[in-house]
């Protein structure tokens, strides 16, 4: 019997790449449509248990500092008052000022407290006008600054805000 | 005179390039796509702080809510007017919560707020929050990068 035996030494197999084209192609246009550049969120820790009258844990050994702020038009920061009576307004003339005050002041209640292991608590009492920007721009200031070799440097260790209850 | 026929020749492109750009393309935004962006939404505009970083440990259980700029409270992409009416969609979460041991003091409160909400409508959020037993608030705002580098991190004690 005589088998033929065709020759495959000149026949070359092709890929169709076609197909992998159009479904790579797709796959790159469904990414691209949906990327959306997304500004990383940082957290701002407040803890607040829950109103109790008689409260008295080891929270309340230090008293916190108390910081109001109050909101002028349209809900902009006017003045920070520190433990009902150190006004910051006077000494500056804008907002920047004013938060670059506050965050001194308790830098130097942090400093001149002493003891080091204390635990510096700030109590915010919010006009409820106030944006929210503000706030977080007064919380900012109170949790930590930079120093001069862009070090950040902590300073209130705990935030709360004032019982709206009581 | 004579001519000598060549074979004809297929011209080929040479595709290997174009496929290593485009699978390097997808890799990038496989990597680079956000699932987490269904708790942003464009009607909420965080403010932004130089002390923000992103949280370092997963909470065991947590509830977001969105503040809008009118006040209104956006959560699990319902839009609801008042805090008040906010008590059944908490009392659901703080049942799952136990369900899955977890303590409600535990609970972390998400708020991202509009930056030009009334802090009232915060603070009212906090309330409700605070009357179910929730006690661990976390206000969400947008990290801003300073233009002098990262920052060192020095523990004032």
């Amino acid at each position: 019997m005589k088998f033929r035996h065709k020759s495959t030494a000149d026949q070359k197999v092709e890929l169709q790449m076609t197909p992998m084209i159009d479904i790579v192609f797709q796959l790159l246009v469904f990414f691209i449509m949906t990327f959306k550049v997304v500004v990383r969120e940082g957290d701002f820790n407040i803890r607040m248990p829950a109103s109790s009258p008689s409260s008295s844990t080891v929270d309340d050994f230090e008293l916190p500092v108390r910081v109001q702020l109050i909101a002028g038009l349209n809900g902009v920061l006017q003045d920070i008052v520190i433990d009902d009576s150190d006004s910051l307004s006077g000494e500056a003339t804008n907002n920047p000022q004013m938060y670059n005050l506050l965050s001194e002041r308790i830098a130097a209640r942090k400093q001149g407290g002493g003891n080091i292991a204390t635990e510096l608590e700030v109590e915010f009492d919010t006009d409820p006008s106030l944006k929210f920007e503000e706030q977080i721009r007064a919380i900012t200031a109170v949790m930590g600054r930079f120093g001069p070799n862009g070090e950040l440097i902590t300073l209130a260790d705990k935030i709360k805000f004032k019982d709206r209850a009581r | 005179m004579r001519f000598t026929k060549h074979p004809t020749s297929h011209d080929e492109a040479d595709l290997t390039p174009m496929i290593d750009m485009t699978f390097q393309l997808i890799a990038f935004f496989m990597v680079l796509i956000n699932f987490t962006e269904a708790e942003a939404s464009d009607k909420i505009k965080l403010p932004d702080s130089d002390l923000a970083r992103p949280p370092e440990t997963v909470p065991e259980y947590r509830i977001l809510m969105s503040i809008v700029e009118d006040g209104s409270i956006l959560y699990n992409r319902q839009l609801i007017d008042k805090a008040s009416l906010l008590e059944p969609y908490l009392t659901r979460e703080l049942s799952e919560a136990r369900a899955q041991r977890v303590e409600t003091s535990k609970v972390k409160v998400i708020i991202r707020g509009h930056k030009d909400v009334a802090m009232g409508k915060v603070q009212d959020v906090m309330d409700v929050c605070r009357n179910m037993g929730l006690e661990d608030f976390t206000f969400r705002v947008g990290e801003r990068l300073r233009a002098s580098g990262s920052a060192r991190f020095i523990p004032s004690d």
